[in-house]
């Protein structure tokens, strides 16, 4: 069993920190195939949050498959989150590196790169979404 | 039942001063629907009208496809502003009381809460803390077994524990009963947590109402070289400007993406939201009252 928390600071939804969360876990191996999620009056109790924001969280890993709801029972897992990305981090982490002298040399303080990142990063992903 | 509450043109006067103009509200049932707005607004007023305690000036209001204050009364709990109860009454004696005025009573219900929180059936309700005292009207409004549970400024008396304790047992309550449940509040970030529906009330009018994450999805912030409203798109509803000699910065509501590269656009939290919609009724043209006038 896990326990969920929330970051009223994060500027992402109460929904989806528990989606994330719920993934997480799964990737970590906290969570594993069979294992039950907290109800949702346990959630509600705890995070005094509304009880449709766990349903709808619910809803949408059971929607990916990760998760299926047995009647009367519970929410279980149904599936890990292999992670087969993982090998993929430390190669990708050196091409930023990179990327980050070259962009200091070029004469960019913390905040321009940081700048730089966000606005590409969004910018593929709407392109992504469109 | 689909609606919790429908207003058409419901107004109410006290004296002179209009409390309460023009509001026209569908809230659905099944959600919990959080009232926002500064002191004064009009929310108590609103509250008392749903619940039949008050008699509209104006328009109707309809409780779960009723007229207020009718047949419905078994269907709706009430937990006033400041959580009353009666000093010299035990615990005990509350529940007794609720038991004989209400024909749904959940005695069963009641005492186990009582229980659970820890309280004694003998003492009286006079030397209860404040959250004590609130978790008391909590229990009374819940063990009535009502469709409907209305609670005016539940919270703002309490200290954050208390108050997370008191929202932690009323979104348990939500969950178990299937409760709808409408709140006042001033405090943003007790509804972002707690409800899904959202009624702003500034200066006894409406300013905006519907799904919180309808209401996240659909606002954004505009920042940009300077451009004056009129230029701004049909479908661009502007809820917020303000200008500086080079760049404007625009609160908008629309349906459809912000495709004008001209503009970073971001997303906005519920607070932000609020906010914007309450500055706005005091530069609003038809309604030129300052806003603190009516604060009590």
């Amino acid at each position: 069993m896990i326990e969920f928390h929330l970051d009223g600071r994060s500027g992402v939804s109460p929904y989806q920190q528990i989606v994330q969360q719920v993934k997480n876990a799964l990737r970590l191996g906290l969570l594993r195939e069979g294992d039950q999620l907290p109800t949702v009056k346990d959630v509600v109790g705890q995070l005094a949050i509304n009880p449709n924001t766990v349903l709808k969280a619910y809803r949408e890993l059971e929607h990916e498959s990760l998760v299926a709801a047995r009647p009367g029972r519970g929410t279980f897992v149904t599936r890990t989150l292999t992670d087969h990305s993982l090998a993929a981090h430390g190669p990708l982490r050196q091409d930023l590196n990179r990327w980050l002298t070259k962009a200091r040399k070029a004469g960019l303080d913390d905040e321009s790169i940081e700048a730089l990142f966000m606005t590409t990063f969004r910018t593929a992903a709407q392109e992504d979404i469109a | 039942m689909t609606t919790a509450l429908k207003a058409q043109g419901l107004g109410k006067k006290y004296g002179r001063r209009w409390a309460l103009t023009d509001c026209t509200l569908d809230v659905p049932a099944g959600r919990v629907v959080g009232l926002v707005g500064p002191n004064g607004a009009g929310k108590s007023t609103l509250l008392n009208l749903a619940v039949g305690m008050l008699t509209p000036t104006a328009g109707q209001i309809e409780m779960l496809g009723n007229p207020a204050g009718t047949t419905q009364q078994n269907k709706i709990g009430f937990v006033a502003q400041d959580t009353p109860t009666y000093a010299r009454l035990s615990i005990a004696d509350h529940l007794k009381l609720g038991a004989r005025l209400n024909p749904g009573w959940d005695d069963s219900l009641a005492q186990a809460r009582i229980q659970q929180l820890g309280l004694d059936l003998k003492q009286r309700a006079g030397k209860l803390s404040g959250g004590q005292r609130a978790q008391l009207a909590l229990t009374l409004g819940v063990a009535k077994r009502p469709e409907l549970l209305i609670l005016d400024e539940p919270v703002a008396a309490l200290d954050p524990l208390a108050r997370r304790e008191f929202l932690q047992d009323l979104m348990e309550a939500v969950t178990e009963h299937e409760l709808s449940v409408i709140l006042s509040s001033h405090l943003v970030s007790d509804v972002e947590r707690s409800c899904d529906y959202l009624v702003v009330l500034v200066d006894s009018r409406v300013q905006v109402s519907g799904d919180i994450d309808t209401l996240l999805a659909t606002h954004y912030r505009l920042v940009g070289p300077r451009r004056e409203e009129k230029s701004m798109p049909q479908n661009q509803h502007v809820v917020s400007v303000s200008h500086t000699d080079r760049q404007s910065t625009y609160l908008i509501r629309t349906d459809e993406p912000v495709l004008d590269p001209a503009w970073t656009v971001s997303q906005l939290t519920l607070e932000d939201i609020v906010l914007a919609y309450m500055g706005r009724s005091t530069s609003a043209p038809q309604n030129n009252r300052p806003l603190l006038e009516v604060q009590r």
